[in-house]
């Protein structure tokens, strides 16, 4: 404590906080990703069958129309799950961070003429929705600032998500047909073409977590680990040759990308959670210094 | 029955049995006039008002249903973005609504097996639109308004007029599924 040089401490207030959250949450839902829009551009050039091929044109137009007009590229606007990053160098003592965030997020959903997604009580759904609480994951780190990442999780694709605990010696290759088969699950239902994010090991909780952040990563940059690569890559072709194609309606674009991300985990487990995203995958990120 | 090469056809709302007929699961529709938007606590309370045989505030007969959660409107605009959602979770409520005269549903993704009869047996019709496109679909609707259920936002009905609103027929009145193949 007393080591602590306060004057190279950046303070941060909770204004700011929200007013960058809710800038995110607008830019997130109406800015289609750069690299999602290089893989449909791919895609079209790519995509043999005429129907897909329409269908993937439309999805383009779509992303310029909501970028010209200022609107939601999908009217479910999601369930924004925001990520917060807090670096070594920012002062937060006494900052209220969940209600910064959540009061972002409600402005920047009005602001934007989004949806209101959430019902407070999932029991009893009669009250009609609102725009918060969102989900926040806290995690603090050595990096500079505050870093803040939103991510509207829609929830056609969210409900695809499957887990399941492998015992520790499992041959990957049981691990990918378990990847690939929650896609053919998915099928038509959830918008594909997919983005398929997946998170294996760590605790239950925590597979859940990584399979959610893969969803962050640029989907044209395999894990750094050389054989997570390969099975990224593999799955990749494996789950365009399901024939599912854009909006399940055939063709070779069932699938975008992979994205793996591993953590350490129990001698006795091997935990394994599929996280389907739709072609609206949606994120945006900022760093508060 | 993959891709239709058959025109795509326009059709006015509301639709019947004749023109219905017409249709085959894979075709191109453009859709003009009146549809109604539901969901799922829509369809709780239009189920629950149909058990109870209370009258509804607008009449469902020959009427088209839309999968829909609008998003907030945005100034100057005659609605937000305005996509499918997932149909399949209203199979369970659907037998109602068809019995009460829906001729025709549009939304995304797979129907049930029950559901596939029951529009064979009401000669009626399930269209695709295509999900995640809702910022291109509100340039489809000429105008909305919410007409029953007003205090649950996007989950209200609205009364959309729209124009050329393009669909895909995933099963037809014969009860062919486009995504059987
Ligand atoms: S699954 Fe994605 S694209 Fe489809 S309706 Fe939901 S958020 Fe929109």
């Amino acid at each position: 404590m007393e080591r602590r040089k306060n004057n190279t401490m950046k303070r941060l207030t909770e204004k700011i906080i929200s007013a960058t959250i809710a800038r995110l949450c607008v830019e997130a839902n109406t800015c289609f990703r750069k690299d999602m829009k290089e893989a449909l551009v791919r895609a079209i050039n790519s995509e043999s069958n005429p129907r897909a091929k329409s269908i993937l044109k439309e999805l383009l137009e779509n992303a310029a129309l909501a970028k010209s007009e200022k609107i939601a590229l999908c009217q479910d606007t999601g369930l924004p799950v925001v990520f917060a990053e807090i670096g070594c160098d920012v002062d937060v003592r006494g900052l209220d961070l969940n209600r910064a965030i959540n009061k972002g997020v409600e402005e920047g959903y009005r602001r934007g003429y989004l949806r209101e997604s959430i019902v407070s009580d999932p029991l009893d759904r009669r009250k009609g929705s609102k725009f918060s609480p969102c989900i926040i994951h806290f995690d603090f780190g050595l990096h500079k600032g505050l870093r803040l990442t939103v991510l509207p999780k829609g929830f056609g694709c969210e409900n695809k998500t499957q887990l399941k605990m492998f015992v520790p010696n499992t041959p990957i290759v049981e691990i990918k047909d378990f990847i690939v088969s929650a896609v053919k699950a998915a099928g038509p239902d959830a918008c594909p073409p997919y983005v398929v994010g997946v998170g294996i090991g760590g605790s239950a909780d925590y597979a859940s977590l990584l399979s959610k952040k893969a969803l962050l990563r640029h989907i044209g940059k395999r894990s750094a680990q050389a054989l997570v690569a390969g099975i990224e890559k593999e799955l990749l072709a494996d789950i365009n040759k399901l024939d599912i194609g854009p909006m399940g309606l055939g063709g070779k674009t069932t699938a975008f990308g992979v994205n793996i991300l591993t953590y350490p985990t129990h001698i006795a487990g091997l935990p394994v959670v599929v996280n389907i995203s739709c072609h609206v995958l949606r994120s945006a990120g900022a760093v508060l210094r | 029955m993959l891709y239709s090469d058959r025109k795509i056809i326009e059709m006015r709302l509301p639709l019947n049995e004749k023109v219905l007929k017409g249709l085959k699961a894979g075709d191109e529709v453009l859709l003009s006039g009146v549809l109604f938007t539901a969901r799922d606590q829509a369809h709780q309370r239009l189920a629950a008002l149909l058990r109870k045989k209370v009258s509804l505030p607008f009449d469902l007969k020959g009427q088209v249903i839309y999968y829909c959660g609008p998003t907030r409107t945005p100034p100057g605009k005659a609605i937000g973005s305005c996509g499918p959602t997932t149909s399949s979770r209203m199979d369970s409520l659907t037998a109602p609504l068809l019995r009460a005269g829906v001729i025709g549903m549009i939304g995304k993704g797979r129907r049930s097996e029950e559901v596939r009869k029951l529009i064979r047996k009401h000669k009626a019709a399930y269209f695709l639109a295509t999900g995640g496109t809702g910022a291109f679909l509100s340039k489809r609707v000429i105008s909305a308004k919410a007409v029953f259920l007003k205090e649950l936002g996007p989950e209200a009905v609205y009364r959309l007029v729209v124009k050329d609103f393009p669909v895909i027929v995933g099963i037809d009145s014969r009860g062919e599924d486009v995504f059987d193949r």
